[in-house]
């Protein structure tokens, strides 16, 4: 087993591959907005308040934009999984909502657990393409945490590696699964990445990868991410091992400051919290999923059952997320206005709810912003 | 035992839990031979690896040779920066083989496709060292972001992810196989189980995604599950948390966690993150246990080719991996003290390394164990 494997022609095969998809490459599109804005000069977006707390800070996101005059109109949908054809699926007029707007914002879903049930997220994902995931992480001035100065963009691959779901028993008590990665999507993450970093002002693109034990996968990976790179000749790009990143970003994450990284799937998904665990957790960070036919912005955190309805929730997550889809939208002003109100706010710290160590409710503290925006 | 090789120095109470024998509790003590040992010297496999391998291992032998440890190296200067090695790593196996017991430092692993695959992984696939043992804890004296860590990682080493098997159905579609089996996942439970035991632990979290991996890492999980049972009665607390969660959850709260189990390739980010909230890989001690065979080697694996030749290395994790291999052979009293005197120089805070935000050499900071001693 030590010889060296005879991959030499495998790695010529991928590389081939590489060759016949270039056309492929050159022509995505790399999922800007394209939304036009109905005959009321505003821009129609499905808003899915979700599950738990939901509803709540749905509603706080809601006055906050009235209170800003973004040119926003909701269609607020439920995506309540019903019964089709002996299937739970999300209801057409969700999916068409979500079609025709190709903008969503969405609060926490809860996924039943149990047997047969898809998780729902798993299913927006699916049924819209979201091939990357966004992940910025920024220190929130106000909210303490070992760490100060955090402020790392990670792009997540969405749709295949560890998750492709493809698992069996082989015999019993032998497993294999499957991470499955493909040039196309590879390439596709790796140009969203660079077209990220482009419009951020990032001037570098790193690429996390485990590509010295998993040489093909990872390696295949690495190589798109290469082959992008030579179409952005204005931005930086290396390589760099998952276990380094790890160590670095957890001794000293500052110097990520100037990069997005672009990950598969599986290493984002624990690197992007492991990021939020820096700045404090999933409630401050907003995450945006996007497709080629439709992006959704959502809140990550968990429908936290145990305080729905009593108005004690945060709705910075949601918030921040909705600001990242007015950025994706180019609706940079109101972004750039929200966001100082909301981030005065927390950094003054007398009007924050009690995840932040605070006593205001929800609508204190929403109430606190909308006085910054109708002041400002 | 292996959190004495962290806190000789500070917690000598628990000593007296700990028997020459624990690393190899667990499983059923069939050695057919004992370590080499002739006149009451044992003989044991040196590795030094790639990168600053070299520096931190002669800061070892320099410093077995000051308190007059009873070992005799046997080295092998494999290194695996070109597949030109192989004859070299081959007669560093079958030196191991004879001698059971070895240090080592970490060896280079080409990325390319076309270079040879892992031999460290190769390693602790053949010797089966299916036990990754790595402890994570604040040092006194060298205070970091987070305060009261104190944690072991026990990863799962020979499968998972790094089966190794990935081939490409079409042009531009990839599979990487991950191998997971029932009687892997139980050995490296009831290692940890026994683990926790044999060191006073009262808490053993298995780190999964079986939310994604259901089947696979299911496995994992409802294995540990059920050997978790065995242990109730004793004591032990059991839970479990997904990979994510644990990593948000580590840079935030650590001092939640005591014994971590895990699959392979959740080990490789977890003990990453573990050395970085401790002060970095150059302190951070570990070692890789099998049924006949135990393999010493620094717990966040680096080569560290940066600063390689420039005297700059932290030989921390080094020497205590090496002070865990003495008590592995039995010989307590002089890993105490070589743990003791590392632990001592770091406190007082005079030499330490750039990693540790000091000027000194390897040379300087090993010359100041030495003095100690």
């Amino acid at each position: 087993m030590l010889a060296h494997r005879s991959i030499v022609g495998v790695a010529q095969g991928a590389f081939r591959s590489a060759q016949s998809f270039r056309q492929y490459a050159s022509a995505s599109p790399t999922a800007a907005f394209a939304g036009h804005k109905g005959s009321n000069g505003k821009y129609t977006v499905t808003l899915i308040p979700g599950d738990g707390i939901g509803p709540e800070i749905s509603e706080s996101v809601k006055d906050i934009y009235a209170a800003a005059n973004v040119p926003i109109e909701w269609e607020e949908v439920s995506v309540t999984p019903v019964l089709k054809g002996g299937k739970t699926v999300i209801p057409d007029a969700a999916i068409n909502s979500v079609k025709k707007n190709t903008v969503a914002l969405k609060g926490p879903l809860a996924t039943p657990i149990g047997k047969g049930h898809v998780s729902l997220n798993l299913t927006l994902r699916r049924t819209f393409k979201l091939f990357a995931n966004v992940r910025p992480c920024v220190s929130i001035k106000g909210f303490k945490t070992p760490y100060d100065n955090v402020n790392t963009v990670l792009i997540r691959e969405n749709t295949e590696g560890e998750y492709s779901g493809i698992e069996h028993e082989i015999v019993d008590g032998v497993v294999q699964s499957i991470k499955l990665i493909t040039w196309d999507a590879s390439e596709r993450v790796a140009r969203y990445a660079f077209h990220y970093a482009q419009a951020s002002g990032r001037k570098r693109v790193t690429a996390v990868h485990k590509a010295n034990i998993m040489k093909m996968s990872d390696g295949m990976f690495l190589s798109a991410c290469r082959q992008v790179s030579k179409d952005f000749p204005g931005i930086a790009y290396d390589e760099d091992l998952l276990d380094r990143v790890c160590l670095q970003i957890v001794q000293n994450p500052q110097p990520y400051s100037n990069r997005v990284m672009v990950m598969p799937n599986l290493y984002g998904d624990i690197l992007s919290d492991m990021c939020a665990g820096l700045i404090g957790g999933l409630g401050l960070t907003p995450s945006g999923n996007i497709g080629r036919d439709a992006s959704i912005f959502e809140a990550v955190h968990g429908s936290a059952p145990d305080i729905a309805g009593m108005g004690l929730a945060n709705p910075t997550a949601l918030l921040l997320s909705s600001l990242m889809m007015l950025r994706h939208m180019n609706l940079n002003e109101h972004a750039a206005k929200i966001e100082e109100a909301a981030l005065s706010t927390i950094a003054e710290g007398k009007m924050i709810t009690g995840d932040l160590g605070g006593k205001a409710s929800t609508m204190e503290y929403t109430n606190a912003i909308i006085n910054k925006l109708t002041k400002a | 035992m292996l959190r004495n090789a962290l806190s000789a120095a500070t917690r000598p109470a628990l000593q007296h839990s700990r028997t020459v024998t624990t690393l190899s509790a667990g499983f059923p003590k069939v050695a057919q031979r004992l370590p080499t040992k002739y006149g009451g010297v044992y003989t044991v496999t040196l590795i030094p690896g790639d990168g600053i391998g070299g520096e931190i291992t002669d800061s070892v032998k320099e410093i077995f040779e000051h308190v007059n440890a009873p070992i005799e190296w046997e080295q092998y200067n494999v290194s695996g920066v070109s597949s030109a090695g192989e004859d070299l790593f081959k007669q560093a196996m079958e030196s191991l083989k004879r001698n059971r017991v070895g240090l080592k430092g970490i060896l280079f692993t080409p990325i390319s496709q076309t270079g040879h695959i892992s031999w460290n992984v190769a390693m602790r696939q053949q010797l089966d060292i299916y036990a990754s043992v790595v402890m994570c804890k604040s040092l006194p004296g060298f205070p970091t972001r987070h305060s009261n860590v104190d944690f072991a990682i026990i990863r799962e080493n020979t499968e998972g992810e790094y089966s190794g098997l990935e081939h490409q159905s079409y042009p531009g579609v990839v599979e990487s196989l991950k191998v997971s089996t029932r009687a892997k996942a139980e050995r490296i439970a009831r290692f940890a189980f026994d683990f926790a035991l044999k060191n006073n632990r009262k808490k053993v979290t298995c780190v999964h995604k079986a939310n994604i991996m259901k089947l696979g890492d299911g496995l994992f999980l409802n294995t540990f599950r059920r050997i978790a049972e065995e242990y109730k009665s004793l004591g032990i607390v059991s839970n479990d948390m997904i990979i994510d969660n644990t990593s948000m959850q580590l840079v935030a709260k650590p001092g939640q966690f005591d014994v971590m189990v895990m699959p392979n390739l959740y080990g490789a980010i977890i003990s990453n993150i573990g050395a970085a909230l401790v002060g970095g890989p150059g302190i951070v001690p570990g070692c890789n246990i099998g049924r006949d065979y135990a393999l010493f080697e620094p717990g966040c694996r680096h080569v560290a080719s940066d600063i390689m030749g420039t005297n700059r290395a932290n030989p921390t994790a080094m020497v205590l991996s090496a002070t865990m291999m003495l008590r592995h052979l039995g010989l307590d009293s002089i890993a105490n003290s070589i743990a003791s005197a590392t632990f001592d120089v770091i406190n007082a805070g005079e030499v330490r390394t750039a990693d540790m935000g000091g000027a000194a050499t390897t040379s300087e900071f090993t010359n100041a164990i030495i003095k100690k001693l």
